[in-house]
């Protein structure tokens, strides 16, 4: 008797294909997306291992876990796309806790009709962000919706990392007195999502600036370890993220128009959108609290990581019973920065 | 940024104020209505009131196009895009405004509507191309600005020989709004809303020169400067206004004048003559009918008209008992007179038209200025 032999199995056609219903059905042609696709893509000990879940040891301490879906539209655009967003995303999520992010999970929501050749796309880039951030995809699920029920192609991703010990970084921890940075310039993401969309298209220089900031945050935390709030200002903008943080601690804050470090693209984007910067998306900034007195030496430490070459202190914390952040305008003179209302809508004149 | 920051520099700004104050006679008022949103936006967004002295204060006028928006109007225009099933493309900081029944174009849409935001009159003819099946609406809203770009969208329309487009004109004009404030009783005979002098609209100026503000000067004895939309063109004109009352002189004065001449823009004004004729009259958010101060489409464009088309009718809704948007937009109010205001009546749902657009008065103060008041 000689072996058996393995029939042959067309492959997937990544070039002329489409997702269809059978991709999701759990049968062959499941079997043949997830080895040829993702497998292959993401390709680790535990994927390789076929289970429905993975299996890795703990370490003591503190774990935390944090999970993001990703529905943007365009799917590729100046300077990143879904996938290596939905990598970035949550990483970012999980290192604002401080955290060492330390492996993935991805599921996506697939339409019919999608092209497999942008999916490989996408998934490639997944692949290549996971790779270059160190934290490897060990689980994931794909589900096929029928056309018209979806948008291309919807990414959940939630991400798992421990803390070290002695880190004690929370949004509540903003206190009267401390110091507010940010690691670099504010709205890159948003206006170069923008600058695609299909009824507003304008050509701009703008990438975003979608990009992993936990090797930042380790770099931060080796300066100052008493970091007492980090988060990364995504949807909403820093205005969002400050009023958060605002909240939560039960304080005040107050910022410097002139110290905001924005490009002139965006600002002239901004400008002729009817926007403002501060509420428009970042995917690769954070803003981190810290007492006064190690601000310098925060500042110092993010303008030597590639990620914050262009950090700034920009305010301070203070009492307010109201929870008001306040601005210096350039001006000279003072206005609130309030939460975001609905979505930011261009306005008329 | 080349060309903006030149209008947004502090120090220039703070020599401006100093000058204003030490200008400023202290034992007597100055209250100066900006007519337009863009003015009272730039006046929050970089606090301007904050370098102003104490006897001087802004008014907020109606010149914001969402603002002064009718309930009627939305309803009708929810109605084009649920009834007729159109799709209804609008302005972007149209869709929040409030209608009948807890309703704005934002929530029909979510109910199924089909509802478009675009950025210009040309991306509705895109529409329109791509969808010969369907009927699709332009909700036509503002100002003098704002027309031109109907107009030429209409005249291509007929050139394109796009069948299934039609306009819901909503166009106002600025003159007869400032009249009907300069006509209230408040204003003319009561006293109760002292006006001593208006900035004049920015960009509405661009098209209808500054010409037709030379009759307010004169009969009703007010200083107009027009003000581009810059904070530092806006804190000129505040100058130039005391200087004017100060003088006792009543003249229109252009601080914009690298933008706005005397007769305006004559090509755009044709334009809109050649497609648009007056209305007897027209509703507005909180100042009610106004005459002569709207625009319909002529009828040598009758087949682009919605309200043609569609059959629609006009029905008068009232305001929310308890909101104060009328009197605020003449001027009789301040936002915080509103009982409302910042309580069930917040920028996220916004009960008046005033708490809509980042430009109303009672949105800008929430979003700006709120930070001034007691805790």
């Amino acid at each position: 008797m000689g072996e058996v032999k393995r029939g042959y199995v067309r492959p997937v056609d990544f070039r002329h294909g489409r997702v269809d219903m059978s991709h999701g059905s759990g049968g062959r042609a499941m079997a043949q997306l997830i080895e040829e696709l993702f497998l292959a893509a993401f390709d680790n000990e535990w994927l390789r291992q076929m289970n429905d879940q993975a299996c890795f040891a703990v370490t003591t301490g503190r774990m935390v876990m944090a999970t993001d879906s990703h529905v943007v539209s365009p799917l590729f655009f100046p300077g990143g796309d879904i996938g290596c967003l939905s990598v970035h995303g949550t990483i970012n999520d999980v290192a604002m806790s401080g955290a060492r992010p330390l492996y993935l999970s991805a599921s996506f929501i697939l339409e019919e009709g999608f092209p497999l050749a942008d999916l490989k796309r996408i998934v490639q880039s997944m692949a290549d962000a996971a790779m270059g951030a160190g934290v490897p995809v060990i689980t994931g699920d794909t589900k096929v919706v029928e056309s018209g029920k979806g948008d291309g192609v919807f990414i959940t991703t939630t991400g798992v990392g421990v803390v070290p010990d002695g880190i004690e970084i929370s949004g509540d921890r903003a206190q009267p007195g401390d110091a507010i940075l940010v690691s670099g310039n504010l709205g890159d993401h948003g206006v170069a999502i923008m600058s695609q969309r299909e009824n507003l298209s304008f050509a701009t220089a703008v990438q975003s600036d979608t990009a992993a900031l936990h090797g930042l945050v380790a770099h931060m935390l080796a300066a100052v370890t008493d970091i007492h709030c980090l988060r990364d200002p995504t949807r909403g903008g820093l205005a969002t993220t400050l009023n958060e943080i605002a909240r939560q601690s039960g304080v005040g804050m107050r910022l410097r128009e002139a110290a905001l470090p924005v490009r002139p693209e965006v600002e002239a984007a901004c400008e002729f959108l009817g926007l403002d910067p501060l509420y428009v998306a970042n995917e690769g900034k954070l803003v981190a609290i810290c007492p006064r007195e190690q601000a310098q030496a925060l500042l110092a430490a993010m303008r030597a990581h590639p990620l914050g070459m262009n950090a700034a202190v920009i305010g301070e914390v203070v009492e307010d019973p109201r929870h008001f952040v306040q601005m210096e305008t350039r001006f000279g003179g003072n206005r609130m920065v309030d939460w975001l209302s609905g979505e930011q809508l261009p306005r008329i004149c | 940024m080349k060309y903006i920051d030149e209008f947004r520099d502090g120090r220039v700004a703070k020599g401006i104020a100093a000058a204003i104050r030490a200008e400023a006679e202290p034992d007597r008022g100055y209250r100066l209505m900006e007519f337009c949103g863009g003015h009272t936006h730039a006046i929050s967004r970089y606090g301007l009131s904050d370098l102003l002295p104490q006897n001087l204060r802004m008014i907020h006028g109606p010149g914001c196009p969402v603002c002064v928006l009718p309930i009627g109007r939305i309803d009708n225009a929810i109605e084009l895009a649920t009834t007729h099933r159109a799709i209804l493309c609008t302005y972007g900081d149209t869709l929040r405004v409030p209608a009948s029944q807890g309703l704005s174009l934002m929530k029909a849409k979510a109910r199924g509507a089909d509802i478009r935001m675009v950025y210009s009159s040309a991306d509705c003819l895109k529409i329109a191309k791509e969808n010969p099946a369907r009927e699709v609406v332009f909700f036509a809203i503002g100002f003098e600005t704002t027309t031109p770009p109907t107009a030429i969208a209409i005249k291509q329309a007929e050139a394109l020989g796009l069948a299934n487009f039609s306009v819901f004109c909503n166009h106002v004009l600025t003159p007869s709004a400032i009249q009907n404030i300069l006509e209230s009783p408040q204003v003319r005979e009561l006293g109760t809303v002292p006006l001593d002098g208006f900035i004049g609209p920015a960009h509405v100026s661009t098209v209808i020169g500054s010409r037709p503000y030379e009759f307010f000067a004169e009969e009703y004895q007010k200083p107009v400067v027009i003000a581009g939309f810059e904070p530092l063109d806006v804190m000129q004109a505040i100058l130039m206004l005391v200087r004017q009352l100060n003088q006792g002189r009543c003249e229109v004065e252009n601080e914009f004048s690298r933008a706005v001449t005397r007769e305006g823009n004559e090509k755009a004004k044709a334009l809109v003559a050649e497609v648009f004729e007056l209305r007897r009259s027209f509703e507005w958010r909180g100042l009610g009918e106004v005459p002569y101060s709207g625009l319909r489409i002529k009828e040598r464009y009758r087949q682009f008209d919605a309200e043609a088309r569609f059959g629609i009718s006009y029905r008068r809704v009232d305001d929310n008992k308890a909101c104060e948007c009328g009197a605020i937009l003449r001027g009789v109010k301040q936002p915080r007179d509103c009982k409302l205001f910042g309580t069930v009546c917040t920028p996220e749902n916004p009960m008046g038209s005033c708490m809509v657009s980042s430009e109303g008065a009672c949105a800008a103060h929430y979003t700006y200025g709120r930070y001034k008041e007691v805790a």
